[in-house]
């Protein structure tokens, strides 16, 4: 109903202003309190900023947006909508129903926008055969989050290589404290540790090599990977039963005192605050280096803004991806988000998670997306069971490695 | 009625027959075209939203289509995969298992709505609350149910007790479909119960009297006259128990997601999955799994209208 209203508004719009910008039709999924804070602040500001705009938005609720978002790009597209970087936006690309964006990155004849400075370091997730197809507005950093008051008590200290890192968590479990926490019921958590472990044993071309379906999965160098996480896996340093847990379920014992560390994304600092984490227990470090000498990529997914390829007002489309690329717009939004504005030229608010992040980001190497929207969904969706399987039950490395290769080879062809 | 009696009918008898069959093919007719028309509008609704979406999916199950972008004609191919898909017969081996367990509802609700049928003192309210899981949503039992498997939850005084300390049944890819079943049978065991107590209601109370006198009783009445006299409540309740075993969508959805890696999928979630979830976009394999789910109700569906159409046809 909201959308047949929204869409009546625009075609009355544009049939009594066509001499003005008129409406812009938008579609998002801010059902959370703070993305719901940020936009509706964007959105005032940009009205105010372009008065001959009326902004139109189409809320969806964020797991229901992932289904809907089909529909509504093939049915009634609006004029933008948001999405994520990388592979998860290439089915829409490939069908066409994503509006090449390159002019706005490459600043000809949008002087205000100049992203290629700004943003140049995220321009990769954005394109897709040698163009771009939106701009991206928030990201955040992955990494150990970890209770600085346990790894005290056991006498620990930030560990920055795997060696230090394996013996910190075999301390903590001989003090019956589970090291690592982690919730798979919705599997993505496990892609986070497997990335890692990936990123840091074989490097940022691999782990790109290998999400685009160029490595099987039967490759040594996947195995080192195993191997790796072998060390963790069996001598039980994750959370008991973690396959009946959501992520959030996870920070319970995190909380308590049971476990001491989780490898995730800054957007978890905010349930570890509500549990009653301070500054003063909580902390953050950088998965530690595994193979010594390779640069260190980090995890940082990507949050972005797109036009329709059926968008009836082209023109405000691309003039609000500009407004939303600009240092000043991202600085304050991210503000609200508690997340990591993209443009360089933003400043970060004072808070220790968000400059550690910044910090790292900054320093990195590269940036991965994540391995469920660096690889297509298929293969993201198999490979993120078997990863789970294999926490589950280690001894079943090969087979679950020779099913995920069967699927490489159908999705890839 | 005073027509027929008029002159003009005895006078002129060619005209008044030629009008008589100009008006007589719809009269002919009528009771024949009748139930056609009044079965139109239901008949039009049932192509457009049954048997044409049937028909397009089996079409659908030999594309390969992201639901986006041209579909591409592959045949049989994705047929050929899903022999060749584990997880197709765990979800196939699940759906069996849904099947078989869930059968239980029938006497568990048999008994329970034996149990109730008793005029005692405050028994409607009993009665309300036994019917109390079938009236709340599927979701919320789903919800309530993961939340007690949860080994931090309610149940852990229990298993510590058994020995089971920290056990989640529903991340044991083992038992974890056990769990959902159990969870699903227990609206279904109040929806069995439910049919029952209807069907108990209407016991013709001469037989039973008739059957003490001949010397029945306990099992051998409830067995020889009470049973036979439940038999249309049977029928349905187990009618309506397949049903709900072969559609266990929500359950799986809600408690597990078909987890841990796939080992609670049913063919309806899996399908879903393939073709709609978040990482599926696959129609082709996804329609090509509602069509084997397809064949194997088609089965049972034959099988029930044959049995109907005989008893029917002894009944009459």
């Amino acid at each position: 109903m909201k959308k047949i209203i929204a869409t009546l508004t625009a075609i009355l719009a544009m049939g009594f202003s066509s001499s003005f910008a008129g409406t812009l039709v938008i579609n998002t999924d801010l059902t959370d309190p703070a993305p719901k804070a940020a936009f509706e602040w964007a959105f005032n500001k940009f009205q105010e900023e372009n008065p001959d705009v009326t902004i139109e938005v189409n809320n969806f609720d964020h797991e229901g947006y992932k289904q809907a978002i089909r529909n509504f790009l093939t049915t009634s597209p609006p004029d933008v909508f948001n999405w994520y970087a990388g592979n998860r936006m290439l089915p829409f690309v490939r069908a066409g129903l994503v509006e090449d964006v390159s002019d706005i990155w490459s600043d000809t004849g949008w002087v205000d926008g100049n992203l290629t400075e700004g943003m140049s370091h995220a321009k990769k997730p954005m394109t897709i055969g040698g163009k771009q197809w939106g701009i991206p507005y928030t990201y955040y950093q992955w990494g150990v989050y970890y209770r600085k008051d346990i790894f005290e008590a056991n006498g620990i200290s930030v560990p920055t290589t795997w060696d230090e890192f394996v013996a910190a968590c075999a301390t903590l479990k001989a003090a019956g404290v589970t090291p690592i926490t982690i919730g798979s019921k919705y599997l993505w958590t496990t892609a986070g540790v497997f990335d890692y472990l990936n990123l840091r044993t074989n490097g940022y071309e691999f782990h790109m090599a290998l999400t685009k379906g160029e490595i099987p999965y039967t490759d040594p160098r996947v195995h080192a990977v195993f191997d790796k996480w072998d060390e963790l896996v069996k001598p039980g340093y994750f959370l008991e039963n973690h396959a009946s847990l959501a992520w959030q379920e996870a920070i319970p014992p995190m909380i308590n005192g049971e476990a001491a560390m989780y490898v995730m994304g800054n957007f978890s600092v905010a349930l570890f605050k509500e549990g009653g984490l301070t500054n003063d227990n909580l902390g953050f470090f950088q998965f530690p280096e595994i193979t010594p000498g390779i640069p260190m990529a980090e995890e940082a997914p990507t949050d972005t803004m797109h036009i329709a390829s059926g968008a009836k007002n082209k023109t405000d489309a691309k003039r609000f991806l500009i407004f939303l690329s600009r240092a000043d717009v991202q600085e304050e939004m991210n503000k609200t988000l508690g997340q990591l504005p993209v443009n360089s030229g933003s400043k970060v608010d004072p808070d220790p998670f968000l400059e550690a992040g910044l910090n790292m980001l900054n320093n990195a190497y590269a940036m991965a997306q994540f391995y469920d929207r660096d690889a297509p969904a298929e293969m993201a969706s198999e490979g993120m069971k078997g990863f789970q399987e294999y926490m589950v039950n280690p001894d079943r490395r090969d087979k679950i490695l020779e099913r995920l290769e069967k699927v490489r080879q159908r999705v890839y062809k | 009625m005073g027509w027929f009696s008029t002159t003009p009918f005895l006078n002129v008898p060619d005209s008044t027959q030629i009008t008589y069959r100009k008006s007589s093919w719809w009269k002919l007719n009528q009771q024949r075209l009748t139930p056609w028309i009044f079965l139109f509008p239901g008949l039009l609704l049932f192509l457009v939203y049954v048997i044409w979406p049937i028909f397009n999916s089996l079409y659908i199950s030999l594309l390969q289509w992201d639901g986006l972008s041209p579909a591409i004609y592959v045949g049989l191919s994705n047929y050929i995969e899903l022999l060749d898909d584990e997880y197709f017969y765990i979800s196939l081996m699940n759906n069996l298992k849904w099947l078989i367990l869930f059968m239980l509802a029938v006497p568990i609700g048999l008994g329970l709505a034996i149990f109730l049928n008793q005029t005692i003192f405050g028994i409607r309210l009993i009665k309300s609350l036994f019917f109390f899981p079938f009236v709340i949503s599927q979701v919320v039992i789903g919800i309530i149910f993961s939340w007690f498997y949860n080994p931090r939850g309610v149940i852990g005084p229990f298993l510590d007790k058994l020995g089971l300390s920290n056990y989640a049944i529903l991340a044991d890819e083992n038992f974890a479909t056990y769990g959902i079943i159990f969870a699903g049978i227990y609206p279904q065991i109040a929806y069995c119960m439910i049919l029952y107590l209807t069907g108990l209601n209407n016991l013709n109370t001469d037989q039973i009297e008739a059957g003490r006198m001949d010397g029945a009783k306990g099992l051998s009445l409830f067995k020889n006259i009470i049973l036979p006299q439940l038999k249309p409540a049977t029928f349905l309740a187990i009618v309506v128990t397949v049903i709900g075993s072969l559609r266990s969508f929500d359950m799986v959805a809600i408690m597990t997601q078909g987890g841990p890696y796939g080992s609670t999928n049913v063919l309806a979630y899996y399908m879903f999955e393939t073709a709609l979830s978040e990482y599926g976009y696959r129609m082709g394999y996804g329609s090509a799994i509602a069509a084997v789910l397809f064949t194997i109700m088609m089965f049972y569906i034959l099988f029930f209208i044959y049995r109907m159409y005989q008893s029917e046809k002894k009944g009459l």
